[in-house]
């Protein structure tokens, strides 16, 4: 971190804070959670503390890397009335590169889904554009899924395979507790050969894969996630979305903690002068949004998803099925936040299971078959 | 282009929502200068005109003379703008909607025989047409502002309707519902005060009102789930906006499922 930062980078990564774990300005590793393990399930998160020094034993919580480089709210450009015109001005770039400490395969691979939507060639985002380009990502290999991962069913794992500038796996075997960091890119390699770390040995290797082996084995729930798109053609009438539509709050914290859902409201300000002539500055805004806002769906003053069924159904539908179609890749990655901070407790694997009607959603952690318990 | 004429009316209210007009102190000067204030007698103007271009009420109708005076209001106003729980729900003094009145006034004063009073408290809009609302227990001083300066500047004010939870994701706290076990009430109100109370690890006690998809219903399954007491989910619904149509029907269906439950 300290030569990442002296290259000029704004290192962000993990810190346990208010009892989760958020991604914040890291100063050195010491920043990091250490001996922190989280206990997740649908609408309910808990985070307890261990003996074991591991400084990546958790799986991620609501924040995402989404919120570096997709700010929830960031100024879009400023318009100011000069004598028979007006400047348009944008906000200034970010000052610095930014380095994402800990990103998991879930979180790199969500990268690039909303790079293939925010970068469109069509519409490219400028300002994502800035602050996405020259990412350094050191990426870590999951060892724990948490109850509410369904990773490798939405075409990922717990270790990432592209994406990432140096990959770290957390290993503690008998020989002992220590990082194993692999690079991903030139750049990554550089950085390792400068910080001089003893070598891996092929044991060391091995025991990385190791745990990324019994990670997948130990994955909770399964479903086919490349199957769904079709799965869920013409399921626009099935009763789950009653069902599911009497416990829907449509609170909108399943969009918001989506590191995928893109959608974003546009708003423009106006000042007020102390003379009380017309203002001279509009400021333009940018805020996330979600397919539950009622706003989202209105058109000539009337909301076409009035429902939350029709609101639950757009959300669903658009993560599992449409976005195929519309981007060309999945719209999850299966990371589990909208599920576990849903507060309503509402599970996206066993709803869509249940309208798809595969047979089985959610086992128990550890049940299946080669399970690394 | 002249600035539009402003009254500010106070009906059954604790003035808060008028003072978060004057505690917009930076900007109190701008104000001032794009709004002409000619009632406002919290802060001094007592000019009784025929017509204002713009009224913001506070408060809500508790008495038989109030009820008659919000009709004048109306007639003397171009845009109506109602201002705080008081006025979009009747306020925490709507309590008194299902309770005895009569035994009120006998408990507190003296001489109940001199208080004429409603056996109710209701919002504004329950008597006169309402042409926008502005939630709160008290207002929010950045919604207000973006009020003001939308009208100024001839654009339509857009209060969002949403729940305090998309605030409060944008704002990055820890949702207090999920991670703590506390009671939130924030997937059913409206936003508007940017999640000030999970800012502080607290849960939202609702001081917004109902947001534009309210479902009591969906919460009180969420909280059962989350181990708190149908009492506290009661409580909290029965406070700043006990009379808003959603927390009070919610409330009554919590009750009921309460006594099933027991
Ligand atoms: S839909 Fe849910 S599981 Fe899929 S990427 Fe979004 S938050 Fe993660
Ligand atoms: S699921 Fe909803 S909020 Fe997310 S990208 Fe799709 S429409 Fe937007
Ligand atoms: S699915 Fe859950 S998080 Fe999403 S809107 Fe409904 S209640 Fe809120
Ligand atoms: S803390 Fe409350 S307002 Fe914030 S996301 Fe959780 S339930 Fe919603």
């Amino acid at each position: 971190m300290q030569a990442l930062a002296a290259d000029g980078y704004r290192v962000v990564g993990p810190v346990e804070r208010d009892g989760v774990i958020a991604y914040a300005d890291l100063g050195s590793g010491d920043d990091l959670p250490t001996s922190v393990t989280v206990e997740q399930s649908p609408g309910r998160w808990r985070l307890h503390h261990d003996d074991s020094g591991h400084r990546f034993g958790w799986t991620p919580g609501a924040d995402s890397w989404k919120q570096f480089v997709y700010p929830a709210h960031q100024e879009v450009l400023r318009i100011r009335r000069t004598d028979g015109s007006f400047v348009v001005t944008s906000p200034p770039p970010a000052a610095q590169p930014l380095a994402f400490i800990g990103a998991r395969d879930c979180e790199v691979r969500a990268m690039a889904v909303l790079d293939r939507v925010v970068l469109d060639p069509l519409h490219p985002d400028p300002r994502y554009a800035q602050r996405r380009d020259g990412v350094f990502v050191v990426a870590v290999t999951c060892g724990v899924p948490a109850a509410t991962c369904w990773c490798t069913s939405m075409g990922g794992g717990p270790q990432p395979a592209a994406g990432f500038d140096v990959r770290l796996t957390e290993v503690h075997d008998a020989v002992g507790h220590r990082l194993v960091a692999e690079a991903g890119s030139d750049r990554g390699a550089e950085l390792l050969l400068r910080l001089e770390m003893g070598a891996a040995t092929t044991d060391d290797l091995a025991a990385a894969n190791g745990v990324a082996r019994a990670a997948a084995d130990g994955m909770p729930r399964r479903l086919d996630g490349a199957a769904l798109p079709a799965l869920l053609q013409g399921t626009d009438h099935h009763p789950n979305w009653e069902a599911v539509a009497e416990r829907c709050l449509s609170c909108g914290n399943c969009t918001m903690v989506c590191p995928t859902c893109f959608c974003s409201t546009f708003s423009d300000h106006t000042g007020l002068t102390d003379d009380g002539s017309a203002p001279i500055e509009t400021v333009r805004e940018q805020d996330w949004a979600s397919c539950f806002q009622l706003d989202h769906s209105t058109l000539g003053g009337h909301a076409v998803r009035a429902t939350t069924k029709a609101r639950y159904r757009q959300w669903l539908t658009h993560k599992l099925q449409t976005w195929t179609a519309q981007f060309g890749t999945t719209g999850c990655v299966g990371c589990g936040r909208c599920t576990t901070w849903c507060p309503a407790g509402i599970d996206i694997v066993h709803e869509a299971a249940v309208l798809a009607g595969l047979p089985t959603a959610a086992q128990p952690p550890n049940s299946q078959k080669g399970s690394s318990a | 282009m002249s600035a539009p004429t402003v009254a500010v009316w106070k009906f059954a209210s604790c003035d808060g929502c008028q003072l978060t007009i004057i505690d917009c102190e930076d900007e109190l000067l701008a104000i001032a200068a794009a709004l002409d204030l000619r009632l406002f007698l919290e802060a001094g103007p007592s000019e009784l005109l025929d017509h204002y271009d713009i009224s913001l009420v506070e408060g809500s109708i508790t008495t038989a003379h109030d009820a008659e005076r919000i009709r004048d209001v109306r007639e003397r106003s171009g845009l109506l703008v109602t201002i705080g729980a008081c006025a979009t729900a009747g306020g925490v003094q709507a309590l008194r909607n299902s309770a005895d009145v009569a035994g009120y006034t006998a408990a507190v004063y003296a001489r109940p025989d001199w208080i004429e009073t409603l056996a109710t408290s209701t919002p504004i809009a329950d008597h006169v047409q309402v042409d926008l609302e502005l939630r709160g227990c008290p207002i929010s001083k950045e919604v207000l502002l973006s009020t003001i300066t939308a009208l100024v500047a001839g654009r339509r004010p857009a209060p969002t309707g949403h729940s305090v939870c998309v605030e409060c994701k944008a704002a990055g706290n820890t949702c207090v519902l999920v991670a703590h076990g506390t009671a939130c009430l924030g997937p059913v109100t409206h936003a508007g005060c940017a999640a000030l109370c999970p800012s502080f690890q607290r849960g939202c006690f609702g001081c917004f009102g109902p947001s534009e998809s309210a479902d009591v219903d969906a919460l009180h399954t969420a909280w059962r789930a989350a181990g708190i007491a149908d009492a506290d989910l009661l409580r909290a619904l029965r406070t700043f906006n006990v009379a808003a149509p959603e927390f009070a029907g919610g409330a009554q269906r919590v009750q009921l499922r309460a006594k099933e439950h027991a």
